[in-house]
């Protein structure tokens, strides 16, 4: 039968994450009674409890749609990965840690070892004195213990398994969620692997002017006293509305904060931080650079105390360079 | 160790690097092949992706070329694109990726030996660096 004159087989699940996601979904507030309306919500650990074996009892592809929203870091999580891939018809890696590893891919600047050091045993606020560290099997009296195995980096679900659809967003806006619900439903999709927002950057549809299109010094957000209604930009403050996919309506923007990227790259672009990287030097000590001497280029420069954390804040995972490289 | 051969790609600028490499070549100056030489317009066409792809896919060095300040036929490329290499150099340096194996330099048409002696000495230090961590990954 098809989804039109059924109700959907709705699946939602998380991995590396934060919860924000779930929250997101919720937040389409009332119209969530119209997705319950139109669907069965087949899984979603947060919500609704059905088990990991109830899924792998279900016939390959039997579940419509699939928001799989977090990075994969665990060997559970890769696991499920597989898993939904299999019994879904349509899965779509929600939100930016799913879609590019998010924020728990910055994690790729260490290993896991240095994490499980930093976590277990140099932490100020741990006393760990037996230096015990997780381990995937531990015997205690009453018999073997397991955990999942904790990967050495963080993944977008893209590079685990096969993705249909990306919907990045930290979390994704609700009009975009509800966009992809209802193309779902109509089976109105896009061709396989669209990342389902707009095809322009957030700059596009930010409400600051921009003018000047040069930046003689980079202040972070707390040495500004009060931000102006201009383009930040231009004002000192590293924006990444340049380098970003819009379909946020620039909200953060709205609220006198720059873009810090969760939209990933912009359409065009196989890199965000590359893009950005461009762009700023592109604007950055414009004023007089045939005489600038290299030393105050370079001063300039060391106004972006961190590179990685601010071009890669949501994207690292998935960057052509996805971490830093052992030795 | 045995010894390995550099693989660089250079990004030439047209109106000077680009003639500069030809002039070394016309000259019949000699100088390592260990070049992939890509002519640009200017070198401010160069992006930073670019240069992060080329890593990516396992280059061991990148050059890029442009011409000397005030020389850019466009009035400002190169100016720009030094600004984006260091801003570049110090992302590659958090990524333990050695900011070296990016180079930019200011070559006229003139400079043939210039182009010669650069890629000559790139490719020396290339050897002592190793190569690219990233080489042979593929995912
Ligand atoms: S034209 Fe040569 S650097 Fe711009």
């Amino acid at each position: 039968m098809p989804v039109t004159e059924r109700k959907l087989k709705f699946a939602f699940y998380w991995g590396a994450s934060c919860g924000g996601c779930e929250i997101a979904v919720l937040d389409i507030d009332e119209k969530i009674l119209d997705v319950a309306a139109a669907a069965d919500i087949l899984f979603w650990p947060v919500a609704v409890d059905t088990k990991y074996s109830d899924v792998e009892a279900m016939e390959d592809g039997f579940i419509d749609v699939c928001f799989f929203n977090g990075a994969i870091r665990t060997s559970e999580q890769e696991e499920l990965a597989h898993l939904l891939r299999r019994k879904s018809g349509c899965l779509v890696a929600f939100g930016s840690c799913a879609a590019m590893g998010g924020i728990p891919g910055l994690a790729n600047l260490a290993n896991r070892d240095k994490i499980f050091e930093t976590a277990y045993l140099d932490n100020p606020s741990t006393s760990n004195p037996g230096r015990t560290l997780p381990s995937k099997e531990s015997r205690v009296k009453e018999g073997t213990l397991t955990l999942p195995e904790f990967h050495d980096r963080v993944r977008a679900l893209h590079q685990v398994t096969d993705v249909d659809y990306f919907l990045p967003g930290c979390p994704p806006p609700t009009n975009l969620i509800l966009e992809a619900v209802n193309a779902v439903i109509k089976g109105e999709l896009p061709p396989k692997g669209s990342v389902i927002a707009p095809e322009k950057s957030v700059c596009e549809e930010c409400r600051f002017e921009k003018s000047e299109k040069m930046l003689t010094e980079i202040r972070r957000i707390y040495e500004v006293e009060k931000v102006e209604d201009r383009c930040l930009l231009e004002q000192g403050i590293i924006c990444l509305g340049p380098a970003t996919r819009g379909g946020c309506s620039a909200r953060c923007l709205d609220a006198y904060m720059p873009c810090t990227g969760c939209g990933g790259p912009t359409p065009n672009s196989m890199d965000q931080g590359g893009k950005m990287i461009s762009a700023l030097a592109s604007i950055l000590g414009l004023e007089g650079e045939e005489a600038l001497p290299d030393e105050e280029i370079e001063r300039l420069l060391d106004g972006i105390v961190d590179p990685v954390g601010t071009f890669y804040k949501y994207g690292l995972a998935a960057a052509l360079i996805n971490r830093r490289l052992e030795g | 160790m045995s010894e390995y051969d550099p693989n660089i790609i250079a990004f030439l600028c047209n109106w000077c690097a680009y003639a500069g490499a030809d002039l070394a070549g016309t000259s019949r100056l000699k100088y390592p092949s260990n070049v992939k030489s890509i002519r640009i317009m200017c070198s401010g066409r160069v992006d930073p992706v670019f240069i992060l792809e080329a890593l990516r896919e396992g280059a061991d060095g990148i050059l890029v070329a442009g011409c000397h300040p005030g020389d850019c036929h466009y009035q400002s490329g190169n100016y720009k694109t030094s600004r984006k290499i260091r801003l570049l150099r110090r992302l590659l340096r958090e990524l333990n990726m050695d900011p070296e194996r990016v180079r930019f330099e200011h070559i006229s048409a003139s400079e043939g030996q210039k182009f010669a002696d650069v890629v000559t000495d790139f490719v020396n230090e290339l050897k002592v660096m190793g190569p690219n961590p990233l080489k042979g990954e593929c995912q």
